[in-house]
């Protein structure tokens, strides 16, 4: 940044100050996990500013929101939170079945649902992966990568593609699922467990692990809520707040799962919060594929706003009229002008989308609510009397995602 | 404090007329005027309990049908006691959009408020640090606005290129 | 090396086995940016393995790495970067654009995403995919492994061979010159703390 804009933020160094030096921590760093810059400002080892500096994988996906439609854009809204693909897609059709006042199926209610949750251990098995990794533990990480590979098979059968399956469409999915998919979830439901069990092993009571990250980076409750923390990070730090019950959507209310919470609020407990959230992840994905309806997972057609099946498009008069008025332009959906705010519990918290809608089937305003952008801006506070090493033990348990946190 | 209740607590402080409702599926939305949204905020917070901003942010409404104001502004406050969930919204327009920073209510509104004036050009007087987010800080144009293009005026193309030799 | 040598049999098969012992021991400066950035954790970790290529050793200091993978999408503001991390590598050195929006800027056709980093850096291989998956990654890495082999010299001179501009036709020339706006100071000050 320019020399004046160094004099604003208070990093210019002054005369009683002069042992005070700067170090440049990224955009380029491992352990900034891609793309993010910190100016620390130090007093030898001892941080005593930190000022993060970002925007360096801000992409324009808002301005994108406005030019595609509700259908296209799920393909974009995939690349926000790239470690748990499918919550974003989600929370994006979450919004716009709200805007549309659209009641989805049970069965793809129930079906989202699992995705949900197994994004959730997607997203926290990175995290805790990579928070083990950049402490040293490349074990850990090997072994949580291991995991995530079977998570990303489940995705390959339902959609076709491991990452970035762009599954949810507006009222339904992209295809059913059928048997590989449901003995694939039975037998990751059956399998991590004891994978869980193993890094617990590795990770738990590690004297190293415990003592680079006990006590360090503690967030208050009052501070937490201030800054509008949500997620697993206030949740360890003692704020009993998770969309999932206070706002249920999807097939949660039929669902019994307990909420995570800690009170200390250090890195450590947000590693446990994660950790034991994983556990409840699978709690729920059993009762949900153990009691998942039978049924359409589309709305009906005759709502006009699913794409019919391919047999009805080529073989019916009503198929192929109804094709085409949701992919010439300026036909597609008929939304209210109107707006409306969306949100749902993703693994890193509460992930919502503003939806300005205009009347036609493009978005006037595609807002996202990232929660990475407001966690990273609680970090300069975290850090002050920490030391350098801190600054990583730290970034890992915030769980930045560079891609929402600049859009 | 549940949604109804606050709105008739809002009523009773700031007038029926200043405080102007709406809703739409589970929203509840109130609309202020922008030299009203401070105090409305402040009550809000203090007196009804609402703790959490969850969001701020805008739009432009250039192209918007039967829009009156140019940059719309909303603020959705969460009480994380009882879960009610209250919308604010106010409007601002050209030249010299501005508005009061809610940083000395909320710490949160920090990055947010940084993030619309990068984007809409929308100045928040109070706030600490205002200056570009997102856009590198030499960056002239407001990029969300509804006249600037999706591909930019140019600005992507204009680096020095470096060719293998010079490696 | 800076070594004079007239060419005969000798320097081709010490070029050869100077190329075999390269090509099998690149170590990656991974550029990870975004989603791609994920996919290439996932090749090195235990499934795909990237250290049956030698590969594995993924040094994040520019100085001791010699192939730069560039995963993900890279914006105005993170160019610079990208350009003085590819001056900092010493020689020989190639380069993999991992992914569409590495390549030619993918789905985001937007202001502030550069279009194809190929336009600001030379690249030797392309990788196409959003994102590309791991054993697309692999295949690019034996495709280089493969072209280190066939061109590759021992003192590196195959690189001062090309001087010219590799990228594409520059856009800016495509946009009618009234609406191009050459916005005042360069961005590479967007990335350092003093002029």
């Amino acid at each position: 940044m320019p020399l004046e804009t160094l004099e604003r933020v208070g990093l210019e160094q002054s005369e009683e100050k002069d042992f005070l030096w700067t170090l440049n921590f990224g955009p380029q760093h491992p352990a900034t996990h891609t793309t993010l810059r910190l100016i620390l400002t130090l007093d030898g080892e001892t941080i005593v500013k930190a000022v993060p500096d970002i925007g360096y994988l801000h992409s324009g996906f808002e301005k994108l929101g406005e030019h595609l439609d509700f259908n296209q854009y799920v393909t974009i809204v995939d690349r926000m939170n790239y470690i748990s693909p499918v919550a974003n897609e989600i929370a994006w059709h979450h919004a716009v079945e709200k805007l549309l006042g659209i009641e989805i199926t049970p069965r793809c209610k129930y079906i989202r649902t699992i995705f949900a949750e197994l994004m959730r251990i997607h997203d926290h098995l990175l995290c805790c992966g990579a928070a083990a990794l950049d402490l040293g533990g490349f074990t850990a990480f090997l072994y949580a990568f291991n995991q995530r590979e079977k998570i990303y098979d489940i995705s390959e059968t339902a959609s076709g593609q491991r990452f970035h399956p762009s599954y949810t469409r507006v009222g339904g999915l992209l295809r059913d699922i059928d048997d590989d998919w449901i003995a694939q979830v039975r037998a990751f439901v059956r399998d991590f467990p004891k994978a869980h069990a193993d890094v617990c092993r590795l990770l738990n009571r590690n004297r190293i692990f415990i003592d680079r990250t006990r006590g360090i980076g503690i967030l208050s409750k009052e501070e937490a809520i201030n800054w509008s923390c949500t997620g697993p990070i206030a949740r360890a730090s003692g704020v009993t707040r998770d969309l999932r019950k206070d706002e249920p959507y999807l097939a949660y209310p039929d669902l019994d799962f307990k909420v995570i919470c800690a009170v200390t609020g250090d890195c450590m407990s947000r590693y446990l919060v994660r950790m034991d959230e994983m556990l409840e992840s699978i709690k729920i994905i059993e009762q949900a594929i153990e009691n998942l309806p039978s049924g359409p997972i589309n709305v009906d057609v005759n709502d006009k706003v699913v794409v019919p099946n391919q047999q009805a498009v080529y073989r019916s008069i009503e198929g192929l009229i109804q094709h085409f008025e949701l992919f010439m332009t300026n036909r597609q959906w008929q939304t209210p002008v109107d707006e409306v705010y969306g949100a749902i519990e993703s693994p890193n918290g509460e992930l919502g989308f503003y939806v300005v809608a205009d009347g036609t089937g493009v978005a006037y305003r595609a807002r996202t609510r990232p929660p990475s952008f407001i966690h990273f801006a609680v970090f300069p506070l975290l850090m002050v009397g920490h030391q350098v090493s801190d600054v990583v033990a730290v970034l890992g348990s915030l769980n930045i995602i560079a891609a929402e946190l600049d859009r | 404090m549940t949604y109804d209740e606050s709105l008739k607590q809002l009523r009773e402080r700031f007038g029926a007329d200043s405080v102007a409702t709406s809703e739409f599926r589970d929203n509840r939305r109130v609309h202020v005027a922008s030299d009203k949204l401070f105090p409305t905020l402040k009550y809000l917070k203090e007196a009804c309990g609402f703790d959490l901003l969850a969001e701020l942010s805008g739009a432009d409404y250039l192209h918007y049908p039967d829009a009156k104001d140019r940059y719309g502004v909303w603020y959705i406050l969460v009480n994380t006691n009882d879960g009610a969930r209250i919308v604010v919204k106010t409007f601002v327009n050209d030249p010299d959009p501005r508005l009061p920073s809610v940083y000395s209510l909320w710490h949160g509104a920090d990055w947010m408020e940084r993030e619309v004036f990068d984007m809409y050009g929308v100045v928040f007087e109070g706030h600490p640090d205002l200056r570009r987010i997102l856009m590198p800080e030499e960056f002239t144009a407001y990029p969300l606005r509804k006249d600037y293009p999706m591909r930019g005026r140019g600005e992507r193309h204009n680096f020095p290129e470096l060719t293998r030799a010079e490696g | 090396m800076a070594v004079d040598i007239p060419e005969f049999v000798a320097i081709s098969r010490l070029d050869a086995l100077a190329n075999w012992v390269r090509k099998n021991s690149l170590w990656p400066m991974p550029f990870a940016t975004a989603c791609c950035g994920i996919e290439l954790m996932a090749t090195g970790a235990s499934r795909h393995d990237i250290a049956r290529f030698g590969a594995e050793a993924m040094r994040f200091s520019p100085r001791q790495c010699d192939l730069m993978i560039v995963a993900g999408r890279v914006v105005m503001k993170m160019l610079p970067v990208l350009q003085r991390i590819w001056l900092q590598m010493p020689e020989p050195k190639w380069c993999i654009s991992m992914g569409a929006c590495a390549s030619s800027g993918g789905v985001f056709d937007t202001y502030a995403v550069v279009q194809g980093i190929d336009r600001f850096i030379p690249v030797d291989i392309y990788v196409p995919g959003c994102p590309p998956r791991p054993e697309q990654l692999l295949q690019s890495v034996i495709d280089l492994q493969e072209k280190i082999q066939r061109t590759g010299t021992i003192t590196g001179k195959e690189f001062a061979r090309r001087d010219k501009s590799e990228a594409p036709v520059h856009l800016a020339m495509q946009v009618p010159p009234a609406e191009t706006i050459v916005a005042p100071g360069d961005f590479g000050s967007a990335t350092r703390l003093h002029d």
